[in-house]
């Protein structure tokens, strides 16, 4: 501080003392023109990270819920053998089995849960009037929840695969093309589930009522999606409503990344279809981009 | 006589051409549903003023309010904050606008400094944050997360989110509710240090007391019209101050006289009964009681309406 004229100790005795805690002349910090956009975004995904780590139900829903899931299915059926492609083949644990749709459904509710349920609260409690009264940018807003899901994501991903790796003994891939390959699956995943997240919070027309619309859609998705019950024994019209949704694609990039080869022959068409993959995330990333920019609004202006 | 301020009882809010406004509303009007919250409103706000907009709830306050902020948009009409249309504001008028909201209930996951230094990252010439929270009284709660804080604590981080861009308008909000009586004279203070470096203020409040002491001039909307519009000491007009004498005869029979010279009836009054009347009072209305005589008679039809719309 200034130290120009006051000494500590006359603090709190002088009678002025509420005098001075006003605010002082104007200080001037350099240039006047606003930050911008980029700058505002970094310092966003730092605040939202921050603000995602100290809210215990996030944490748990949908940072910590995909590892406890994989300790449970690993301890639960291990007893029961190892799931094998065909008969008189090799098989992988049943954890092994289930790491890549563990990994899809961290991408899931990292993105879709989280920001769904994160934004609808914020449209109904106030934060995003507040936001909306401030020169904040819109496009700064969404940097820093997309940033904040890449963030967190990565952290979930590698605490995921350190788990499997350590703990849980599961080999991991060893070709850099394996890890090419979930790099941009993770990638694309990770955005489009963002982008759908932010998409779907337009829906709940409340806080409260945000997570009684988000989670049922998210977990129907997981069960039909090939995260907690092997996609291959559902239905074949089951497969082909998962198909539509991008939850399916980002498990079988996934498992294309971490199961054995023998296992492409139990895939809907016999093949991990990575092309496809790659389309149907990129639609959903598309449609995810284009309403979230319609229906976007700090707050409901005509209410 | 200020020569800015309208004369008493004036419904216009208008000031002469070439005064030079923060706040320029003309014909504003604003339907709901073939309703008018806000019907044909006029008012200016000079620069460097403390405007105090006083109505019940429903009045159109609010609703005034938030179409001068850019939060919602009007029927008709024209208006001019800081020279720029609110429906068309960009970020850089956001960035000379600071906004005190009615209570927002977020989750307050960060704490006082964090939130504070965050939002400073977003002005091109924010106040420091240290002095900002020295400003509000919570110094002793920088590292405690806003959840945490009590309602009046909370009320205060508001108030500091709303200057720590070092605004050339400020809105506030029923800026006080909820705050102790202690905390509300702080926090005067607080405001009169910002009027004093020439920072313009919209205050909207229930707290007569509180517009009186920082408002320069006041207006009563009702029925999303200015009823009344004028300095804080003239509103309601000359006639509205008149004192009041009350007393009760000897026989019970209350009795009620306004008069310029209470002092010379209250002498006439002593001589006629001889002695100390009963129950004898005088009375200058406050700003309340000239408030709550405009508001009733206004009617109870405009009253009703708003009721309806609420």
């Amino acid at each position: 501080m200034s130290g120009t004229t006051t000494t500590p100790t006359t603090d709190g005795r002088s009678p002025a003392h509420a005098e001075a805690r006003g605010i002082r002349s104007p200080r001037t910090h350099g240039g006047l023109g606003r930050p911008g956009l980029l700058r505002l975004g970094t310092s966003r995904i730092g605040y939202e990270t921050k603000g995602y780590f100290r809210s215990p139900d996030a944490v748990f829903f949908t940072f910590l819920f995909p590892l406890i899931m994989l300790g449970i299915f690993t301890a639960a059926f291990s007893a029961s053998g190892d799931i094998v492609p065909g008969p008189g083949m090799e098989g992988i644990s049943v954890g092994a089995y289930y790491l890549p749709g563990m990994l899809a459904a961290g991408m899931l509710l990292s993105g879709v849960q989280n920001l769904a349920v994160d934004i609808a609260t914020e449209k109904s409690d106030g934060t995003l009037k507040r936001l909306g009264g401030t020169p904040l940018s819109p496009v700064s807003y969404f940097l820093g929840k997309i940033g904040q899901v890449f963030v967190t994501a990565v952290l979930q991903a590698g605490l995921l695969l350190l788990v499997a790796g350590t703990l849980l003994g599961i080999a991991l891939p060893t070709t850099s093309e394996a890890w090419l390959t979930f790099a941009w699956v993770f990638v694309l995943g990770v955005a489009t589930s963002a982008l759908c997240g932010i998409a779907l919070s337009a829906v709940p027309r409340s806080g409260k009522s945000a997570t009684a619309v988000v989670i049922p859609i998210v977990l129907v998705l997981q069960f039909i999606s090939g995260v907690y019950l092997q996609f291959s024994q559902l239905p074949e019209w089951m497969q082909n409503i998962a198909s539509i949704f991008p939850l399916k694609w980002m498990a079988q990039g996934m498992r294309a990344v971490f199961l054995p080869e023998d296992f492409e022959t139990l895939e809907q068409h016999g093949a991990w279809d990575l092309g496809w993959v790659a389309v149907a995330l990129l639609a959903w990333l598309v449609i995810g981009l284009v309403v979230s920019r319609l229906t976007f609004r700090w707050i409901r202006r005509d209410a | 006589m200020d020569t800015t301020a309208p004369g008493p009882g004036t419904k216009a809010g208008r000031l002469p051409s070439g005064t030079d406004v923060a706040v320029r509303i003309r014909g504003l009007r604003k339907v709901y549903g073939g309703v008018a919250a806000v019907d044909g409103l006029d008012l200016d706000i000079a620069r460097g003023e403390t405007f105090a907009l006083l109505g019940p709830n429903g009045a159109g306050k609010s609703t005034t309010v938030e179409i001068l902020e850019g939060y919602r948009l009007r029927t008709d009409g024209e208006v001019q904050v800081l020279g720029v249309d609110p429906a068309r504001g960009d970020l850089d008028w956001k960035a000379r606008l600071g906004i005190v909201l009615q209570s927002a209930t977020e989750s307050g996951v960060h704490t006082v400094r964090e939130q504070l230094a965050h939002f400073a990252g977003f002005y091109p010439d924010p106040r420091d944050v240290d002095e900002v929270i020295a400003a509000v009284g919570l110094e002793a709660k920088a590292r405690t997360r806003v959840s945490r804080l009590s309602g009046g604590q909370r009320r205060r981080v508001d108030v500091a989110l709303g200057i720590i861009g070092r605004p050339e308008l400020l809105f506030l909000d029923e800026p006080t509710t909820g705050f102790d009586p202690e905390a509300r004279r702080e926090f005067w203070k607080l405001i009169r240090s910002m009027k004093a470096e020439g920072t313009t203020i919209l205050l909207t409040t229930h707290y007569l007391d509180e517009a009186a002491q920082l408002g320069d001039r006041a207006g009563v909307i009702l029925g999303g019209r200015l009823v009344d519009v004028g300095r804080v000491d003239e509103l309601g007009g000359a006639e509205a101050r008149v004192p009041i004498v009350r007393w009760r005869e000897p026989d019970g029979t209350p009795r009620e006289v306004r008069t310029e010279r209470p002092a010379e009836l209250v002498a006439s009054v002593v001589a006629e009964h001889g002695g100390e009347p009963d129950a004898l009072e005088v009375i200058r209305p406050s700003l309340e009681d000239i408030y709550l005589r405009l508001v009733h008679a206004a009617g109870a039809d405009a009253h009703d309406d708003e009721e309806a719309l609420a």
